[in-house]
């Protein structure tokens, strides 16, 4: 007989494992999905996950997916770790990347060399702003920041949406919904000649290493942990819980908010009502399946990157709609929950021993 | 200025309307919230509801069928979120977004083959009486079953959390799952029907938008009504009653735009259109600001796993 006992200690082995478990169930279970609607399984598996990577134009392609995904995550990894649960970062990418596209729209036509620091910088700050809104009311008002953030999605989007149909739209652009395209001086540049891949890769990694020395070589990064583990025990070493909640909301949509940035002026280079496929709310899978730890994000936001091209690839070849990519993306963060079971409990052979 | 009564009476008709699929997901969602369960999920499950709905339709003709279907998937999609969150003791606030995300990719997964499919007509109750009473009538008669449940559906579960025992139970293990637990009440199977209750109605909300509103399969034809269904539970500060007055202000706010717009009111679609979420967010802090009163309206428990050991 099997029996389910509860572990002494969360296993740490598993703690690592789990990841590539849910990776490998959400494989077997899509491949099913596919076999029951009719396709072959294998191949349709290869057309999502091996031939949009397997040149050069892929993984250039994968990495400008990946990028925006680790950076939000990133910043995330911050929130989760300390127990702020910010679902919001959709909307401070959004809201990033409508100040930063004003401001690069402010030097319309005009090639300096300062003007792409300060785009970055106001991006940054929007984001910042932001998130500012679910932290400050959940501090000094107590509201729950999980339904704030997320109201504030809708907000961002649809301002952005009234700027580049109303105030922003562009005057020679036959009422298109979108503004004038930004000038060089304010677009991110391109690594490769002939691949998107742009200079936001290196925000990205910064984040990362920031992080990681944040995470693990400050007294920060421990309150953060303490905090986290238990809120009572974190108010009784006298942490200032406050300020904390604010600092990480702070560091998630300035986070979010490049990630913006780097959508408008890198592949973009401009406004327009579509700045993010849900790169905000795909980026908490991203922040679980990389275990809130820098280095598992980059892992993981290349994995995660992958469904959003697959997607494109099996819709060109296979027909198959693009948000067949979600669906990959749902399967990921429910079989990682689902194994997270095996952190906690474990299965035991009774019986055998009599 | 001449006020046609027929035209009043036609933009109420269609602000209830709007509101429909709002009511009913909502009042799903609320019994769930109540037990301490909360589903991010409402989206994923509407649109769920809404291909089912509509892929039945087609395939066996029958609107009985499509109907009961719809809430059947709506129950069996929100069962992975009950498993996950109840038996496997999972976050509510990542598991019920994976609901999501995966219910709109798996929708339009099954709904390749309905897009373009023109829909059915579905029958309406009380047509005869449309012409009685001018204004009224058209209000009160000629619409379809469902639309007569969703305006019903607040008052009975109000009835049900406030009168019966089972609704005592409900709110109970919402607000106190440890004194519930030590009652002798099985807090994960009450916290397992609310969920998949709760799903039911997500998915007759979507069939409500796929077979009758907008009778047509469009991809992410949900259009983000299923946060606003959330966004109304908290609004209506966890109150039947105040749901329907909630949906009806944000149904009709949709409605509104296109008539302010044809008489030339200057103010921005977008703002109209974000008003319920801002509404909300000042609704919350209205009533977090107070502990006392948040003590009152919130189901204490919510989003908190509770697990028995043995």
């Amino acid at each position: 007989m099997i029996k389910i006992v509860k572990r002494d200690q969360p296993s740490r082995a598993i703690f690592f494992f789990t990841p590539v478990l849910a990776i490998f169930l959400t494989l077997v279970a899509g491949g099913l999905i596919f076999y029951i609607l009719g396709f072959k399984p294998f191949e349709a598996l290869k057309f999502f996950f091996i031939v949009p990577v397997a040149d050069m134009y892929g993984l250039s392609e994968l990495l400008l997916k990946a990028t925006p995904l680790c950076l939000i995550a990133i910043g995330l990894s911050f929130c989760f770790k300390s127990n702020n649960w910010n679902i919001g970062a959709e909307g401070q990418l959004t809201f990033g990347a409508i100040v930063s596209g004003g401001v690069a729209l402010l030097f319309y036509e005009q090639e300096r060399f300062f003007i792409l620091p300060i785009v970055i910088l106001a991006g940054a700050i929007g984001g910042m702003i932001y998130a500012s809104i679910p932290a400050i009311l959940k501090t000094y008002f107590n509201t729950n920041e999980i339904l704030v953030s997320l109201m504030l999605v809708y907000v961002s989007k649809l301002i952005l949406d009234y700027l580049v149909v109303g105030p922003w739209s562009n005057p020679e652009g036959f009422n298109f919904p979108e503004t004038r395209q930004f000038s060089d001086s304010a677009r991110l540049p391109l690594l490769f000649e002939g691949l998107r891949i742009h200079a936001g890769i290196f925000l990205a990694l910064a984040a990362v290493v920031i992080s990681w020395f944040v995470f693990y070589k400050t007294y920060l990064g421990f309150q953060m942990k303490v905090s986290g583990f238990s809120l009572k025990t974190a108010k009784y070493a006298g942490y200032k819980g406050k300020k904390m909640i604010i600092l990480v909301f702070l560091i998630s949509g300035a986070c979010a908010g490049l990630a913006g940035v780097g959508e408008i002026t890198g592949p973009i280079g401009q406004l327009h009502r579509e700045v993010s496929p849900d790169y905000g709310f795909t980026a908490i899978i991203v922040a679980f399946l990389g275990r809130l730890h820098p280095v598992g994000i980059i892992f993981a936001s290349l994995v995660v990157a992958i469904t959003y091209l697959g997607a494109e690839t099996a819709q060109i070849f296979m027909q198959i709609p693009k948000y067949t990519g979600q669906v990959f993306q749902g399967m990921i963060l429910f079989f990682l929950l689902a194994s997270d079971y095996l952190l906690f409990f474990k299965f035991k052979l009774i019986g055998s021993k009599k | 200025m001449i006020i046609d009564i027929n035209f009043v009476g036609l933009i109420i008709v269609s602000i209830m309307a709007s509101a429909v699929p709002l009511i009913l997901a909502s009042c799903g969602e609320l019994i769930t919230e109540r037990s301490g369960v909360l589903n991010l999920g409402v989206e994923g499950m509407m649109i769920i509801g809404a291909i089912s709905g509509f892929a039945l339709m087609t395939v066996t003709g029958s609107l009985i069928i499509a109907v009961f279907g719809a809430m059947l998937a709506g129950v069996l999609i929100s069962t992975i979120f009950a498993f996950l969150t109840q038996t496997l003791i999972t976050n509510h606030v990542a598991t019920g977004l994976a609901l999501t995300i995966f219910g709109i990719g798996i929708s339009a997964m099954i709904g390749k083959n309905f897009v373009g499919i023109p829909g059915k007509e579905f029958p309406v109750l009380f047509e005869g009486l449309k012409d009685t009473i001018p204004l009224l009538s058209p209000i009160l008669f000629g619409h379809s079953i469902v639309f007569y449940f969703a305006f019903a559906l607040p008052f009975i579960t109000s009835y049900f959390l406030k009168k019966t025992k089972i609704g005592l139970i409900v709110r109970a293990v919402g607000d106190s799952p440890e004194s519930a637990s030590n009652q002798g009440i099985n807090v994960r199977f009450v916290r397992y029907a609310c969920i998949l209750y709760g799903g039911a109605m997500c998915g007759l909300a979507g069939a409500y938008l796929s077979m009758i509103y907008t009778p047509q399969w469009i991809e992410n034809m949900t259009g983000g009504r299923g946060w606003i269904a959330l966004a109304l539970v908290v609004f209506s500060t966890w109150n039947p009653i105040k749901i329907l007055i909630g949906a009806m202000i944000f149904g009709g706010l949709t409605i509104i735009q296109f008539h302010m717009q044809a008489i030339g009111v200057r103010i921005p679609v977008q703002f109209l259109t974000a008003l319920p979420y801002i509404v909300t967010i000042i609704v919350l802090v209205v009533i977090s600001r107070d502990s006392r009163k948040i003590r009152l309206s919130t189901p204490s428990s919510l989003g908190k796993s509770f697990h028995k050991d043995n």
